[in-house]
């Protein structure tokens, strides 16, 4: 089988507006109360680096913008810092696509690919996203993001 | 989520996503191998499955691969573990409330 495949693809529609979310995945207001507490440092240009910070003042990941077309297209690379198994395997990289349908509602497609077979990164990454975003539509659709101590 | 149960509610369509579950990211002639479907029945059972979003589809080249999407489902259990869970949390700390009071009259 073709190794460059991606391993995990995550679709979600909201009912919202494409740049409503374009800004609920950037700002630290909105992804702090989604994404554990977490916010992005970053440009946001192509070239930039990118991280995200944790409450406690570490540095979860980090990476680059690879492409941005707001509000349609993100693409970051993404390096775990805080897991020294996880940092070794290097970047991976993140696509966010947004597309507003006719009925009132954003496709949201994430996709999280590395170029490495059996990765644990990915892994790892793949217990996180449901509910991140599970709680980013939670937010978005009723002002109230998923409880924490449902991790 | 009526979509989401009904598509569920056949065993060939939960035998393509436990296939995707093993192997995930495959072609349509990928997921017709060994099956004992034809082709256009897998691509039928395909199509209520993305409908129900339980199966996301990226291209890739020239190739259309499909995914398990596992948000459908984790979406349901949040909101029936957060309506059964609380209900029993609160009646968890009502029952310590009221063991502490006799505890200490």
């Amino acid at each position: 089988m073709n190794i460059e495949r991606p391993k995990f693809v995550y679709v979600t529609y909201i009912r919202t507006t494409q740049e409503k979310l374009w800004r609920a995945l950037i700002e630290p207001e909105f992804t702090r109360q989604y994404w554990v507490g977490s916010w992005q440092e970053s440009e946001w240009k192509p070239g930039a680096s990118w991280r995200i910070m944790m409450p406690d003042g570490r540095v979860a990941d980090s990476g680059e913008v690879l492409e941005i077309n707001a509000p349609k297209r993100l693409v970051l690379s993404w390096r775990n810092e805080f897991r020294p198994e996880l940092r070794a395997e290097g970047f991976s990289r993140l696509t966010y696509e947004l597309d507003a349908l006719d009925d009132g509602t954003v496709k949201l497609t994430v996709i999280h690919e590395i170029d490495k077979p059996e990765s644990k990164f990915l892994e790892a990454v793949s217990h996180g996203w449901p509910h991140i975003l599970a709680s980013l539509k939670s937010l978005l659709e009723t002002g109230e993001a998923l409880p924490e101590d449902a991790w | 989520m009526d979509e989401v149960f009904k598509a569920l509610a056949d065993q060939s369509r939960r035998m393509l996503l436990d296939r995707l579950h093993a192997n995930n990211g495959q072609t349509l002639s990928e997921l017709c191998q060994g099956v004992g479907m034809s082709r256009q029945a897998v691509s039928k059972h395909l199509d209520i499955l993305e409908h129900a979003n339980l199966v996301a589809t990226v291209w890739h080249g020239r190739e259309k691969l499909h995914y398990l999407n596992p948000l459908p489902i984790y979406e349901i259990s949040e909101r029936w573990i957060q309506k059964y869970e609380s209900n029993r949390l609160r009646s968890l700390s009502q029952l310590k409330r009221a063991l502490q009071s006799d505890a200490n009259p």
